[in-house]
């Protein structure tokens, strides 16, 4: 069997690893448009603070592609799939083929158009490993730093900038940050945190323009030396539209990680897939979930048999100390916890947990990510006990006996 | 591969294996020196409600989550043991957003531990299954 894997971040480690557990022999090709070992791609702000560093940052062993019989093609991206004659095109002008292809892909920085973006000397987006060396090479105490965007990488990019630069401004469109993952709550909490520690926020508001080293808000002029646009990002799906295959904002696929195109599978931040929580199809781009569907990919190319059908969003992020944890939707009857520096909201519908949103103590949170994911029934669970401190003795004595008498 | 269970009939709740379990990680001679008025951060947590007690430890999953969640690639399996690479480890929480069990907690230096089997700490068995009165934890194939 000859597979050829399109991507080299988390998903991509997930189907090798999961082709692996069944298929000891198959040739396997990586294409990666990075010319580098594998990385964790939300290590890079750690990189920055002197958390890591860029050997400990490489996601898995130096001799992993030849442990695991890979070929690895580095610094080159594929351009194109030939899906009638199972080729994959790519831009040095190599044409490779394949019985069983996986696209992980990842995704993009978004960056809006906005006038003047162009002439902005010193601009990144805060993404990858050469985002983040060329962000290191350019920081020191005289720059001031513009952070469009109060989401996670935004946010994370702040945090490792304090004490290495004059000033940081985050500016964001919406009314309170993390607004992907938080309510304004928590929100608040956070915000407050950083601006401790000396960053600046201005919220509900855009940018109109750049002028060189300036920019234009409606109220505000702020003046940078060094941009970073951290709006969002998007999947990187044209591989498989142009192939014709079923593309909505991420490609489509299904719990076994197959697109609409035959023996052509999809996995991580270039996909849009069901979320069991909210039960709709979604783009979940984290890291959990790439591992896991690649994997799942993985197996089902080589063969056997595997489903990602537990999908949730979920996130876990921190500053300076302080811990949010989330996950599920938060959909159905809110119920607050509040004591001294946490917060705790979980949200319940048809007689499960929906989702919850923990800042401050995030101790043992797997346990509700557990209660969202299994579906266990609130009518097993002693629910106002597990709301205040997340334990397995709020469970029935059955689900605690195959928890902890068991091989699990 | 031997693991830890649990028997909460058998458990009386003295909690010495969360003392047990952070002496045989703290290292020194004396329990007493060690672990006297130091707040203690055990790998293994007594649960008690309604006259009901047990102790939970990570269950060293044949196919753990942690593992697969880990931003850093730093939780690998060696011999069926689950471990964290602390050199690798920058203590984000996934592993704590994941765990079923709620087995891992932050340690010292800002990363995460988790219950080892008493391997990496050099104790050789598990201190919580050697020093539990009343063979409530045990350490056993399967």
């Amino acid at each position: 069997m000859k597979y050829l894997i399109i991507g080299n971040s988390i998903a991509s480690i997930g189907v090798i690893e999961g082709i692996r557990h069944i298929d000891k022999t198959g040739e396997i090709t990586v294409v990666g448009d990075e010319k580098r070992h594998v990385y964790s791609r939300p290590l890079i702000s750690y990189l920055i603070q002197g958390k890591t560093d860029e050997d400990r940052m490489k996601y898995r062993d130096d001799d992993f592609y030849k442990r695991n019989g890979v070929n690895p093609i580095l610094g080159v991206s594929a351009v194109k799939i030939e899906e009638k004659q199972k080729k994959v095109f790519l831009s040095d002008g190599r044409e490779l083929s394949y019985d069983v292809l996986a696209i992980a892909t990842g995704a993009s920085p978004f960056i809006p158009p906005i006038d003047g973006y162009d002439k902005v000397k010193d601009k990144i987006a805060f993404f990858t490993l050469d985002d983040a060396e060329y962000l290191k090479s350019k920081i020191d105490k005289s720059k001031r730093v513009l952070i469009v965007g109060a989401g996670l990488i935004g946010l994370k990019c702040a945090e490792c900038l304090v004490g290495k630069v004059k000033s940081i401004t985050v500016v964001d469109h919406a009314d309170f940050v993390l607004h992907s993952i938080l309510d304004n709550d928590e929100a608040k909490e956070v915000q407050n945190v950083l601006s401790k520690q000396g960053i600046n926020f201005i919220l509900s508001s855009g940018i109109q323009k750049f002028e060189e080293n300036t920019a234009i808000t409606e109220n505000d002029k702020i003046g940078f030396d060094i941009l970073v646009m951290a709006v969002g990002v998007r999947p990187n799906v044209s591989l498989i539209k142009d192939a014709g295959g079923k593309v909505d904002r991420g490609i489509l696929v299904d719990e076994k990680c197959k697109t609409s195109l035959p023996d052509v599978y999809a996995c991580g931040d270039c996909t849009q897939y069901f979320d069991i929580s909210s039960e709709t199809e979604k783009i979940m781009a984290i890291l959990p979930n790439a591992y896991m569907q690649g994997e799942t990919a993985g197996i089902n190319m080589a063969g056997g048999t595997a489903s990602f059908d537990k999908a949730i969003p979920m996130n876990s992020i921190g500053f300076f100390g302080y811990h949010i944890i989330s996950a599920g939707s938060y959909d159905g009857e809110e119920s607050v916890e509040r004591g001294k520096g946490y917060l705790k909201k979980f949200f319940v519908k048809d007689g499960v947990l929906k989702g919850f949103i923990l800042a401050g103590d995030v101790n043992r949170a797997g346990i509700y990510t557990r209660m969202i994911r299994d579906k266990i029934p609130l009518a097993d669970v002693d629910f106002d006990l597990i709301k205040k401190e997340a334990s397995l003795i709020c469970f029935v004595k059955s689900i605690r006996d195959s928890s902890l008498t068991k091989v699990v | 591969m031997k693991r830890i269970f649990v028997n909460e009939k058998w458990c009386l709740g003295c909690r010495l294996c969360e003392y047990n379990c952070a002496f045989a990680n703290k290292g020194g001679a004396n329990m007493y020196l060690a672990l006297k008025n130091a707040v203690i951060h055990p790998n293994i947590k007594v649960e008690e409600k309604d006259g009901i007690t047990y102790a939970v430890s990570c269950r060293h999953c044949s196919d753990p989550i942690c593992k697969k969640s880990c931003i850093a690639g730093a939780i690998k399996i060696e011999n069926g043991v689950v471990e964290i690479d602390k050199s690798k480890c920058v203590g984000c929480y996934t592993c704590v957003l994941v765990c079923p069990y709620g087995a891992l907690s932050i340690g010292e230096n800002g990363v995460m531990q988790k219950c080892e089997l008493c391997i990496t700490n050099g104790n050789g068995t598990p201190a919580c299954v050697s020093g539990c009165p009343n063979n409530a934890i045990v350490f056993e194939e399967r």
